[in-house]
């Protein structure tokens, strides 16, 4: 008959009035300033650079390849190279970013500065709350906003920074056995005679190092 | 001391006059009810407003405005703040001084019509002979406001709003009118006043609202109808239609301009509830003879407070009409069905005291009303959207 459907939305909607004041899994909406549900893991706004240790000066991964700002889509980044060099995490001397700036109201969260960089040094980030009273200077992040530690980087991408990590520790492994076995073989040559030196030195390499890929 | 309360308002009033000297206390009078009007419906315009989307909140499981005040309740005050310090645009072709009249068109055309409504025992502005006409008189120049405002924007959707509001409103004036004309018939008055005392009587305790007779619950229901496309409220509100207008006729309005329009909008809810409720509900008068104690104005607001819910019920749950549903509604359903109860309000009125009228016209109704809307229902096929060319 004409009208009960009506009749029938309205038994609805009256269910979920007083429904919403009895159970509160109806509700469907989170106070958020309050409230605020566990970001998913796999969630990214904009990038930061990580750092290892304490010192966010010290321990930057970022070696100021610049690759990150040359593949930029919107070129957000700008990057200033160092003139002096510091060790990085495998003692290696390397330069440094001496300015390294995003604009976040430019970045587009595309996520290429993170694909392409060679030093697990830039992450993307989970945090949202970026509100400013200066559009300008307030969302233009430097150096020092940027950096955030690796623990930092393991509480919001825990298997990601999981894995970032087993693979710089592999790398690290990789170039301290190459440096042992440098430093032996140059010991060897060292002890042994010029004559038998070219036999020795690829047979103790493999023995002692990881399995080559 | 219960006759005091009921009467505390115009005791009230006379008591502020007596100060003033004899030839001022009329004027006076009426500048003081005019103010308290002018004072009352805002403030309820802004508890409605706040009801509103605390009540759709609830509907649609979420909580609503909480977060300004206690549970919310001072968020109209911090969308008055807002509205109030927002830039005034007027487009550059718009013809400013129409662009300018029609919220101020609109609101004072809204309250007018509180002028003549009874809102209380003693308590009406002007207790006028035709009330019902000058009500309607009123009602029908919102629409000029509104058109007023679609033209003068230059703006296509203002225009279009504009149109659409003006052939609902049209359409559905009318049935607003016969479906009031059978409270007229049966009361012999277009005075709400007398209108109102010609339902406050009871027997067996129960009162004698029209509601409770079979033309007048039909009458009531048509006019809740026209009430809802009248107001421009859900499931009507194609003139203001959101997704396919921007705002309707009001889109080139901002700030205190559009504020204004939003309150002639709740204001016209609140007034066509008023009258709904002195037409068919017995206006002020007590749903049961052993709460008459309870002030009258009470009721009146209660009355009122109970139909803004049920408007805010019905646009929580209904969708919104398409524009041929609309027409179709209004001139194939609801105009038939308000013809047919003038002719049953006549049959009831000279069919004399006896159950048999209470059969005779609640047959006929029920019977128009199935018949009617069958008929309506068969063309209908709802089913797999078919697509000419696009298969």
């Amino acid at each position: 008959m004409l009208g009960d459907g009506i009749l029938k939305g309205l038994a609805v909607t009256a269910k979920n009035f007083a429904g919403s004041y009895v159970s509160k899994e109806r509700l469907t909406t989170v106070e958020y300033p309050e409230e605020r549900e566990p970001l998913p893991e796999d969630s990214r706004n904009f990038p930061f650079l990580v750092y290892d240790g304490g010192d966010w000066e010290k321990g930057l991964r970022c070696v100021a390849c610049q690759i990150c700002e040359k593949e930029c889509p919107p070129k957000c980044i700008y990057i200033e190279k160092s003139k002096d060099k510091k060790p990085d995490y495998v003692g290696k001397l390397q330069i440094y970013p001496a300015r390294f700036d995003i604009d976040i109201s430019v970045c587009m969260s595309c996520q290429i500065c993170v694909e392409v960089c060679p030093f697990e040094a830039i992450k993307m980030d989970t945090e949202f709350e970026l509100a400013t009273d200066d559009r300008f200077g307030g969302l233009l992040l430097d150096r020092q906003n940027l950096a955030k530690s690796n623990e930092y980087y393991h509480k919001i991408h825990p298997t990601e920074a999981a894995e970032v990590d087993a693979r710089l520790a592999e790398e690290k492994a990789k170039v301290e056995a190459k440096a042992k076995a440098a430093a032996e073989a140059a010991a060897a040559k060292a002890a042994a005679t010029p004559a038998q030196a070219p036999t020795a030195a690829p047979a103790t390499g493999p023995a002692e190092g990881e399995p080559r890929p | 001391m219960i006759e005091w309360l009921d009467q505390i308002f115009v005791l009230l009033k006379h008591w502020l006059v007596g100060y003033l000297p004899a030839s001022w206390q009329t004027v006076a009078g009426v500048v003081l009810s005019v103010v308290a009007i002018v004072a009352v419906y805002p403030a309820l315009f802004a508890l409605t407003t706040v009801l509103e989307r605390k009540g759709v909140g609830r509907i649609q499981n979420r909580l609503g405005p909480n977060r300004v005040g206690p549970y919310g309740i001072l968020q109209p005050i911090a969308d008055a703040i807002k509205s109030l310090t927002k830039e005034d645009i007027v487009p550059t072709s718009a013809d400013g001084v129409v662009h300018f009249l029609a919220p101020i068109a609109q609101v004072v055309t809204v309250f007018m019509g509180f002028a003549v409504l009874p809102m209380g025992r003693n308590m009406v502005l002007v207790d006028m002979d035709s009330a019902l006409l000058f009500y309607f008189a009123m009602g029908a120049s919102a629409e000029l406001s509104v058109f007023m405002a679609g033209w003068s924007s230059r703006n296509k959707y203002s225009l279009l709003g504009a149109m659409r509001a003006v052939a609902q409103m049209i359409s559905y004036e009318i049935v607003l009118l016969l479906s009031s004309v059978s409270v007229v018939m049966i009361t012999g008055s277009l005075s709400l006043v007398k209108i109102v005392e010609a339902q406050n009587q009871y027997s067996h305790g129960l009162p004698h609202w029209y509601i409770f007779t079979p033309w007048g619950f039909a009458g009531f229901v048509l006019y809740a109808i026209a009430a809802t496309a009248e107001t421009n409220r859900s499931p009507f509100d194609l003139p203001e239609g959101e997704s396919e207008l921007v705002a309707g006729y009001h889109t080139e309005y901002s700030g205190f301009k559009f504020a204004l329009f939003f309150l002639g909008e709740y204001v016209a809810m609140l007034s066509i509830s008023g009258l709904g409720s002195t037409l068919f509900l017995g206006g002020w008068s007590a749903p049961f003879s052993f709460l008459t104690w309870v002030p009258s104005w009470i009721w009146f607001f209660g009355k009122l407070f109970v139909s803004i819910c049920v408007f805010i019920w019905l646009r929580g749950t209904l969708p919104r009409l398409r524009q041929d549903q609309l027409m179709n509604f209004a001139w194939k359903f609801v105009l038939p069905m308000c013809l047919l109860n003038l002719f049953v309000a006549g049959l009831w009125r000279f069919m004399g005291e006896g159950w048999l009228r209470w059969v005779v016209c609640s047959a006929i109704l029920a019977l128009a009303y199935v018949v009617i809307g069958w008929e309506g229902m068969k063309r209908k096929q709802i089913g797999r959207r078919s697509y000419r060319y696009a298969d």
